[in-house]
Parts: C-alpha cells; sequence; structure tokens
C-alpha cells in the first residue's frame, strides 16, 4: 500500500472519487508511514490515529453517496500552530504545555468542510521563530534530503519544517503551513516542495497562535503546484472573526494551471544578487529566466531600491509584535505554570522555564525597541522604511510588471546544529533576504522546486505577485515545474 | 545604540522574564549583535514618509453591536493550570 502514499492529492482525489481504493486505506497507508518513519524524522509532534481514521470512514461514507467535498479523504498534516480542537496545539513550545483548545481555527475547520483527514500536528520552531526548525521545544525535524554521499543530517529549513519534511518524506499529502518572513517559502525550497504564502488578508488568522500579526499568513505546502493551488481554495476564505480578512472571492486556483505565461511580464530584481551569493543560486536564477523567457514571456530587470532594509525592518516589527503577542502566556489561563513567591514572580518563573531562546531573545528586542525612549528610533524607523518597500513593489507593478522572479533562498539546507549559525543569530536571519521583504509588504509570494546543487540538494525559485493574483503566481510556477521536473528525495529510511 | 547588562535585566523584567546573570550576560552580546544589525535603518531618508499602519489599504471591519457569543466559562477555564469555580487561581495579589 506504499504507493498511495506517493500519490499527489489531485491524482488521489481523482482515483478516491473513481472508488479504487477507500479514503481509510488511504490514511491507514500514511498512518503506517508515519509510525515507521516519525522516529527518523521527528516531523509529526501528535499523531491522531483514531480521529483519522474516523474521518477518512465519514469520507467513504460521503464519498459513497456521491457527495466528495473538494478534498475529500485526503490526509493532511496540519502545523502544531493552528488550533485543533481537543488535539496538540503547543506552537512546539514547552509554555503551552498540555494545551488543548476548545475551538478549531478557521483554517483547518475549512479543511474539515471539505473532508480532509487529519493525520496529526507537524513540529515547527517555536511560536514560528527560526528558520531551521531547531528551536522547537520538541527538538529539530531532519530533512528527508541529504547531500550525494553523505550522512549527514541536514535542517528542513523553518519555521514550518515539520510541514516541508512530512510532505517531502510522503508522510502527508499536504500540509498546512504560516509564514512571517519566509516560513513557509525557505522550508520548502530545502525540501523540493512547493509552498506558498498568500497575500495578507487572503487567509483567515483566527484560531492561528499569533506571531507577528501584521505579517503572519497561512499557507500550504505541497508536493507540486496544482496540490499547492487545491490546497489554497480550500485554505482560503472570508472571515467574519478575523478582521484583516478580505472581503474578496476566491478564485478556482486550479484554472489557473497550464494557462500560457506568453506576452507576461516578469520582473527581475537587481537588488536580490547580493554578496556572497553562491554561483549556483545564479545559475539556477537564469535557467528560471531562460524557461519563462523561452515560454514566452517578456524579461525586464527592475529595482526595488529598499530591499537591504528589508531584513533589519523586519527583526524590529516582527519581535515588536511578538513581544506584544506573547506578554498572554502568563501561567494563568492556560499551558505551563511555575510556582513563584508572589504573583509577579509566578509570571516571571513561568516565562523563564516556559519559552526558548530564540523567543527570549525576541520577546527581549521587541520589548526594548518599544520602551520608553526608544520606540520613534526604532520602532517607527522601521514602520516608515516598510512604507518604503511596500511603495518598491507598487511602483513595478505600475509600471506593467506581472511577477517577479528571484531565488528562494541564498543557499540549500545546512546542516543539523551548524556551528556559525547557532554562534550568531542574524547569519541565522539572512536565511531569509529573499523572503522577508514579501511579508513587509503584505504580497504573495510562492517558492517552487528548481534544481538541485552540485551536492543533490534541492534549490527553490521564488515568484512574487500583485496583491490577490495568487492565480498568476500558479500559473507562472507551473511552467517553471513543467521545464524543471519534480525532485524527490532518494528514500534512505 | 548599544545596551549593557543592567539594561538587560531591565528589560527582561518589563518582559516578565526571570533572568540569572549569566543569562543577562549572553543576551546583551545577543541583542547587541541584532541591534548592530538594524542600526542601518538610519541610512534611509524616510523624511515625509508615512509610517505603515495597513499593509493592505483597508477600513477595519466593524459588525453590529450584538452578543453573538457566550455561555462559555467551562471552556475558557478547561486549559487553567489552576481554577475553581470557572475561575482562575493565582497567588494572592493583596494582602
Amino acid at each position: 500500500m506504499t504507493e498511495l502514499t506517493k500519490l499527489t492529492i489531485s491524482a488521489a482525489r481523482d482515483r478516491l472519487r473513481a472508488r479504487e481504493f477507500s479514503a481509510l486505506e488511504l490514511t491507514d497507508a500514511y498512518l503506517g508511514a508515519i509510525d515507521a518513519a516519525n522516529p527518523t524524522f521527528n516531523a509529526y509532534v501528535a499523531v491522531t490515529h483514531d480521529k483519522a481514521r474516523a474521518m477518512a470512514a465519514a469520507s467513504d461514507e460521503r464519498l459513497g453517496k456521491g457527495e466528495a467535498g473538494a478534498l475529500e479523504g485526503i490526509p493532511l498534516g496540519i502545523k502544531d500552530l493552528f488550533a485543533t480542537e481537543g488535539v496538540h496545539t503547543q506552537a512546539a513550545s514547552h509554555i503551552l504545555d498540555g494545551f488543548k483548545p476548545r475551538y478549531e481555527s478557521t483554517v483547518t475547520a475549512n479543511l474539515w468542510a471539505d473532508g480532509a483527514v487529519m493525520l496529526g500536528k507537524l513540529n515547527m520552531d517555536e511560536f514560528a521563530m527560526g528558520s531551521s526548525n531547531e528551536t522547537s521545544y520538541y527538538g529539530a525535524v531532519t530533512n528527508p534530503w541529504r547531500a550525494n554521499g553523505s550522512n549527514k543530517k541536514l535542517v528542513p529549513g523553518g519555521s514550518s519544517g515539520g510541514s516541508a519534511a512530512a510532505v517531502s518524506a510522503w508522510l502527508c499529502a499536504g500540509a498546512t503551513a504560516t509564514d512571517t518572513g519566509g516560513s513557509i517559502r525557505q522550508p520548502a525550497a530545502f525540501t523540493g516542495t512547493v509552498g506558498i504564502k498568500p497575500t495578507y488578508g487572503r487567509v483567515s488568522r483566527w484560531g492561528v497562535v499569533a506571531f507577528a500579526s501584521s505579517l503572519d499568513q497561512a499557507g500550504p505546502i505541497a508536493r507540486d503546484v496544482r496540490d499547492a493551488a487545491i490546497l489554497l481554495k480550500s485554505m482560503a476564505s472570508v472571515d467574519q472573526k478575523d478582521t484583516t480578512s478580505v472581503d474578496l472571492a476566491i478564485p478556482d486556483y486550479e484554472a489557473a494551471i497550464g494557462k500560457s505565461v506568453k506576452g507576461m511580464k516578469v520582473g527581475i530584481p537587481r537588488e536580490y544578487r547580493v554578496d556572497g551569493m553562491p554561483q549556483e543560486i545564479e545559475t539556477l536564477w537564469q535557467k528560471g529566466i531562460a524557461w519563462l523567457k523561452e515560454a514566452g514571456a517578456e524579461i525586464v530587470e527592475i529595482s526595488l531600491p529598499h530591499t537591504k532594509y528589508a531584513l533589519p525592518a523586519y527583526y524590529i516589527v516582527a519581535p515588536a509584535e511578538a513581544s506584544s503577542n506573547l506578554a498572554r502566556y502568563d501561567g494563568v489561563r492556560y499551558g505551563l505554570r511555575v510556582p513563584g513567591k508572589d504573583i509577579a514572580d509566578m509570571y516571571e518563573q513561568t516565562r523563564a522555564a516556559g519559552f526558548g531562546r530564540e523567543v527570549k531573545r525576541r520577546i527581549m528586542i521587541g520589548t526594548y525597541v518599544l520602551s520608553a525612549g526608544y520606540y520613534d528610533a526604532y520602532y517607527l524607523q522601521a514602520q516608515k522604511v516598510r512604507t518604503l518597500i511596500k511603495k518598491d513593489f507598487e511602483d513595478v507593478f505600475a509600471a506593467g510588471v506581472d511577477v517577479i522572479l528571484t531565488p528562494a533562498t541564498p543557499s540549500a539546507a545546512f546542516g543539523v546544529a551548524d556551528e556559525e549559525m547557532a554562534a550568531d543569530p542574524v547569519k541565522m536571519y539572512l536565511n531569509d533576504i529573499f523572503t522577508v521583504t514579501v511579508n513587509m509588504a503584505g504580497l504573495p509570494g510562492i517558492s517552487v522546486p528548481a534544481g538541485l546543487d552540485e551536492r543533490g540538494l534541492p534549490l527553490g525559485l521564488q515568484l512574487i505577485g500583485r496583491p490577490f493574483d495568487e492565480e498568476t503566481l500558479f500559473q507562472t510556477a507551473h511552467v517553471i515545474e513543467q521545464a524543471a521536473g519534480r525532485f524527490e528525495p532518494a528514500k534512505w529510511w | 545604540m548599544s545596551v549593557d547588562t543592567a539594561t538587560v535585566k531591565r528589560v527582561a523584567h518589563l518582559a516578565r522574564i526571570a533572568v540569572t546573570d549569566e543569562d543577562a550576560e549572553r543576551m546583551t552580546g545577543e541583542l547587541n549583535a541584532i541591534l548592530g544589525f538594524v542600526e542601518q535603518l538610519n541610512e534611509v531618508d524616510v523624511a515625509g514618509v508615512e509610517p505603515m499602519t495597513s499593509v493592505t489599504p483597508m477600513a477595519m471591519r466593524q459588525r453590529t453591536d450584538l452578543v453573538t457569543d457566550g455561555g462559555k466559562a467551562d471552556d475558557i477555564v478547561a486549559n487553567a493550570p489552576a481554577s475553581e469555580e470557572n475561575f482562575f487561581l493565582v497567588p494572592k495579589v493583596v494582602e
């Protein structure tokens, strides 16, 4: 039955409807794969065997009655950041110890309403703060990819490292993920999977544990572009419970796939050619340009002059919002409590024990930049720079550019416990140099696998679109996917 | 700008995170590395630029002022580390 786990969502969907196998058989194939391989990857922090089987059985019933939803019987993994009723929801943090919400996030509720099956909760960087999945309270996730001839463990990227690893290792058909500075696109690039961060406001944030509310956006990680389109269609909704949810109809994203890019104007930003970027990233970018040109697109060089300031501005805005959002973890209403000599000491001891190093570091930075006397110098300055970053994109789109092509990451996956990254937090932050601008400007961005580096590790290209024009991203990403082919890890586990 | 250990301890207290002297020492270095990195924002000419308040141009959605939810006290305290009769229990606050 293992071959069932190799099917894309679109293939499984069609074969389930043709009753070639049952939803329960498909779910059992995944549960078997998880039970066998999760000790190797640590991608899941909770596996919901009984719930998965019950949901699959209900799907079989609906399939039998011809009432199949868009994702009927499709087994998915859910990032631990999404509230799932009665099921482990801890943002991979110790401070939410034992938390089982009494409610369901809008995104997961949408997926279940379309018939999807929940396999369990996926590992991630604690509170989505990280680019390697190593800040998780539950430990690092191992990337299913290894360099040629090497047994060295590589990170799957982060923060949605469990999502990317599980999709890549065939431990779920697709996964939910979230992206605040690159947390969908960077792990997708590191694992040869497709990940899209939609436009801010396209997907409801209700029931998603908040990190930086003006940047956070949920999206899918999938095996191919079509699957990502299918998943996003189900995840997206107009939600009264999220005041930043935008009241716009959700297009049929899958219908955009296969459309020609002839005549499309593709912008190549010169500022994304950064110092010290490996030659193979440049080569990959040139390949992407050539593929789109061959497909009839017009390539234009563009300038996004404030690009280099996006990452430093992000490291003010995101920690500032995080320090405010994470104030709620006080040992009173949920999760961990560590006793203290009085209530203030109880708060301080609880937060000292419950938060990991990276989370504390960001809360501290955020508290500092918002504190009296520093607000104007840091936070206000960063928000002004953010206006300029967004204007860079607006100018380019106003000049007729339809989509922007860039590398997704400055390198392929690096090793678990990389010493240089551990010694210098800023070096780890640089992983998001190509992705973070998109969050700062609220735009949609997709990462699509485009090739392998000389060690045989996957690399991705990123496409950035106009606000709410995810269709163009799927359309263009599919052209790249057709030209580049698909990439799967050699199964060593 | 850079921070010293005393500032780090003050900020940690503001953030309600207990730190040991050793933690504060280590955090001082880490925070200064990050503050050094963000320093480059000062190069940007922001004269006349409005700070961003909303990434998508939108008016905050308002709803009718009606009670639409409630009666969920049991759900709300269900995950509390300590509760009694639907109250959250905390250490004594007033002597």
